[in-house]
């Protein structure tokens, strides 16, 4: 057991840090710390801009296999880059959803053609995806998909709603889940598609949270046009799958960071207001402490994985884990700030403070991404053999 | 970054869990409960734990405390009633602390040789853990100091062939604190075993008067005072945060195996929600006290290295007992419901669990304790922890 990096990972960490010191000012100096989760919706136009900075900088698809234009870097790499990233106070990524996400599925599942047609364009930052995952009905129960996929002449044409699509109004493209085989159920006969946003038969409209903001949509195709297809029709599943895979992992560490920025503006509070003199808040402000580090320490075995790259079981417990985690720690802050929990800013309407906002955000991650429930059901058949739920299809 | 076992400690691990299956089974523990153990010869002689993180110039193993950390933690799965955890877990660990060269050259072999075991004794009768809560007191004696005073709840302190006493002078400051050796038949030593709710792991009481201590006995390490020995006694931390790990580890095993055969309403109950939800909680306690006690084991390795503070043991340190302690008891309570009727009887091996959880996690700093050392590292000092 070794716990710490590589001297070439060191070197790397340099080099991120100083690139970031360098260029993570001037213009970009108001985004540092900004548009991350609870506050997504903040200078779009500056953060594309950003985007395209770090593209320029050679910072986007850092992971992925140098024929697509990557850098290759290893697992230990790119944690590096996220907590750098995090630790400057770099904003909410406008592209991580094409670099994270479109971009695997099409370097695994799509064709030259494809991968021809869409990478270059994420990896120079010069457009935007959103996922198109979930519907009403079809919420942790993804296979329960109704959006329709009608092939017209050999174009695909998509019917249907998604729902909690986050940067759904500023993004350039949209991969859907639809349902290609009019007859099937369950996670047969889906289909994976490319669906560009700009066009009349699709419309976004804004969902307001409980923040009072709208950092999520639903989105509604009518008869819309897919550009693309990837894989066969029925295979959609399949890459659906394959691409949540995608998720895990890499960025665990540089959320931490974003966690350890919290709770470090929320020690300050407590040691400002009197709270840390308080002895029930200081043992809940030393189990968050504890708390943080543990979720370090979880992800340092995550990291250092099982040989053939297997599903490790503190892996299985992460999301749980954390989201948890982050709820309780919305609470505490609120309890630490006192009286002043309860009283809004007076700019405008609802106007949450930095630690109201995570009190108020952070009951969402206990919801999406598989509720603590499906977690806990997860955790339980995987992890421990327990029976599974009942599916009746 | 490679943060898991070695193949070395895999089988260290496996070893002595195929060990302690046999030697350590549900009878063997009984039969200690009732006095009639063998397993500590059987550890000395077949196993050579005591020996374990000695180092080799001592005639030890010379392993560091992840091999330790493996070792108390099937030791916890078991419910082993042995003096490892009080012998290698805490004495071997407080002199390498704070034994000098010439001291660890003349004592440890030994311990090696399975020829001695330990008891460390810092806590007075109804007090806390901690300096604040220290029952014994030294001043100048006859052949180099002299020992007066009480402890309470010394882990093995009854059957220890040698006791490391901590204790103040009269002015009660941290910098006043040292550890000496005391044979445990040294006149003015009077020992009393105490029953305990924990029947797996004996304590006692010790009543000190007058008890007279060569200079040679006072540890060379903790002329420095409160720091160092702080350090000896977190290393022994990591010992029974590890050994929580296992009886947390265990209690949900238990758990799970008892739902998968009990059935009801013409199912393994472990096919409900509301038990496998319990079950999830209880893994979710679980791998966050792993990586806390192998990450406290690290840095046990690094601070015996001049790699690691002292500070950044003790935060380690707090945090995996803390976490282990927590986990053990909420995961036995949890088992035990889980068992339904059965939970609550004799017969079944989980009371034991339970017992062993809720006084483990009180021993060596409650997790209460150890929470406010953390507070007071992030909310009190002028800079954080590490």
């Amino acid at each position: 057991m070794k716990l710490s990096f590589s001297p070439e990972n060191e070197a790397f960490r340099a080099e991120i840090r100083q690139w970031l010191d360098e260029n993570l000012c001037g213009e970009f100096e108001p985004l540092r710390y900004r548009g991350g989760p609870g506050d997504e919706h903040v200078f779009i136009d500056e953060r594309k801009a950003w985007e395209q900075r770090m593209a320029a900088g050679g910072w986007v698809g850092i992971g992925w296999p140098s024929q697509h234009g990557g850098r290759a870097c290893s697992i230990a790499e790119q944690v590096i880059f996220h907590e750098e990233y995090a630790r400057a106070g770099g904003p909410g990524r406008m592209g991580h959803i094409g670099e994270g996400l479109a971009a695997p599925t099409l370097i695994a599942y799509g064709s030259a053609q494809q991968q021809q047609r869409y990478l270059p364009a994420i990896l120079e930052g010069r457009e935007f995806w959103c996922q198109g995952y979930s519907e009403p009905g079809a919420g942790s129960d993804l296979a329960n998909v109704r959006s329709k996929a009608v092939c017209d002449n050999g174009v695909w044409k998509i019917t249907g709603q998604k729902v909690w699509t986050s940067l759904a109004h500023e993004a350039d493209w949209c991969f859907v889940i639809a349902r290609t085989d009019p007859g099937s159920v369950g996670n047969k006969g889906l289909g994976f598609f490319l669906v560009a946003m700009d066009q009349p038969g699709v419309d976004v409209r804004p969902i307001v949270q409980i923040t009072g903001t709208a950092e999520f949509n639903e989105v509604f195709f009518e008869n819309a046009v897919a550009a693309d297809i990837v894989g066969e029709p029925g295979e959609g599943w399949k890459i659906a799958m394959a691409l949540l895979g995608f998720e895990r992992g890499v960025s665990t560490l540089g959320q931490q960071m974003l966690f350890q920025n919290e709770l470090d503006a929320i020690v300050t509070i407590a040691r400002k207001n009197g709270a840390a003199k308080n002895p029930l808040l200081r043992q809940r402000l030393a189990q968050a402490h504890l708390g943080l580090r543990t979720m370090r320490y979880n992800a340092m075995r995550m990291l250092s994985g099982g040989e053939d790259g297997s599903l490790q079981r503190e892996a299985l417990v992460y999301k749980l884990h954390w989201a948890t985690w982050h709820r309780d720690l919305g609470e505490l802050a609120m309890d630490v700030l006192g009286p002043d929990a309860e009283l809004l800013g007076e700019n405008g309407d609802y106007d949450l403070s930095r630690l109201q906002s995570l009190f108020l955000f952070s009951r969402s991650d206990t919801i999406y991404g598989g509720t603590n429930q499906i977690q806990r059901n997860i955790i339980a058949e995987r992890g421990l053999g327990m029976p599974r739920e009942l599916r009746p299809r | 970054m490679d943060f898991r076992f070695t193949d070395e400690q895999v089988m260290i691990r496996d070893t002595a869990r195929a060990f302690l299956a046999d030697a350590s089974d549900s009878a063997a523990v009984r039969a200690a409960m009732a006095g009639q153990g063998d397993a500590w010869a059987r550890v000395t002689g077949e196993m050579g734990w005591q020996a374990l993180t000695i180092p080799e110039s001592c005639e030890g193993l010379g392993l560091g405390w992840v091999e330790l950390a493996i070792v108390h933690e099937a030791a916890g799965e078991t419910l082993l009633v042995s003096p490892l955890f009080a012998t290698l877990g805490t004495g071997v660990s407080l002199l390498r602390a704070c034994a000098g060269e010439q001291q660890q050259a003349d004592w440890l072999p030994g311990i090696a040789a399975g020829e001695a075991t330990l008891g460390v004794g810092m806590q007075g009768p109804g007090k806390d853990w901690g300096l604040r809560g220290c029952g014994v007191r030294y001043r100048p004696g006859d052949a180099g100091y002299e020992l007066r005073g009480e402890l309470a709840s010394v882990v093995d302190g009854a059957i220890a062939d040698t006791l490391l006493v901590v204790a103040l002078d009269e002015t009660e400051s941290p910098e006043s604190a040292r550890v000496f050796r005391v044979a445990a038949d040294a006149q003015g030593v009077t020992r009393r075993q105490t029953p305990g709710l924990d029947q797996t792991r004996d304590l006692a009481h010790l009543q000190l008067s007058e008890v007279q201590v060569a200079e040679d006995d006072l540890l060379d390490g903790s002329r420095a005072g409160w720091p160092a020995i702080q350090a000896g006694l977190d290393l022994g931390v990591i010992a029974l945060a590890a050994e929580l790990l296992g009886t947390a580890q265990r209690s949900l095993d238990l758990a799970v195996t008892y739902t998968l055969e009990r059935e009801q309403f013409g199912r393994p109950v472990a096919g409900f929600q509301a038990l496998k939800h319990k079950a999830a909680d209880m893994m979710l306690r679980c791998e966050c006290a792993r990586s806390a006690v192998y990450y406290a084991a690290c840095t046990a390795d690094a601070f015996l290295e001049g790699q690691a503070s002292a500070a950044q043991l003790a935060e380690a340190a707090s945090i995996a007992k803390a976490s282990a302690g927590d986990a053990a008891f909420e995961n036995a309570g949890e088992a035990l419901q889980m068992h339904g009727g059965v939970g609550f009887t004799w017969e079944y091996d989980i009371h034991l669990y339970f017992k062993r959880a809720r006084a483990g996690r009180a021993q060596w700093g409650s997790s209460d304790w150890h929470r406010e050392r953390i507070a007071e590292f992030i909310l009190d000092g002028d800079e954080a922890m590490s």
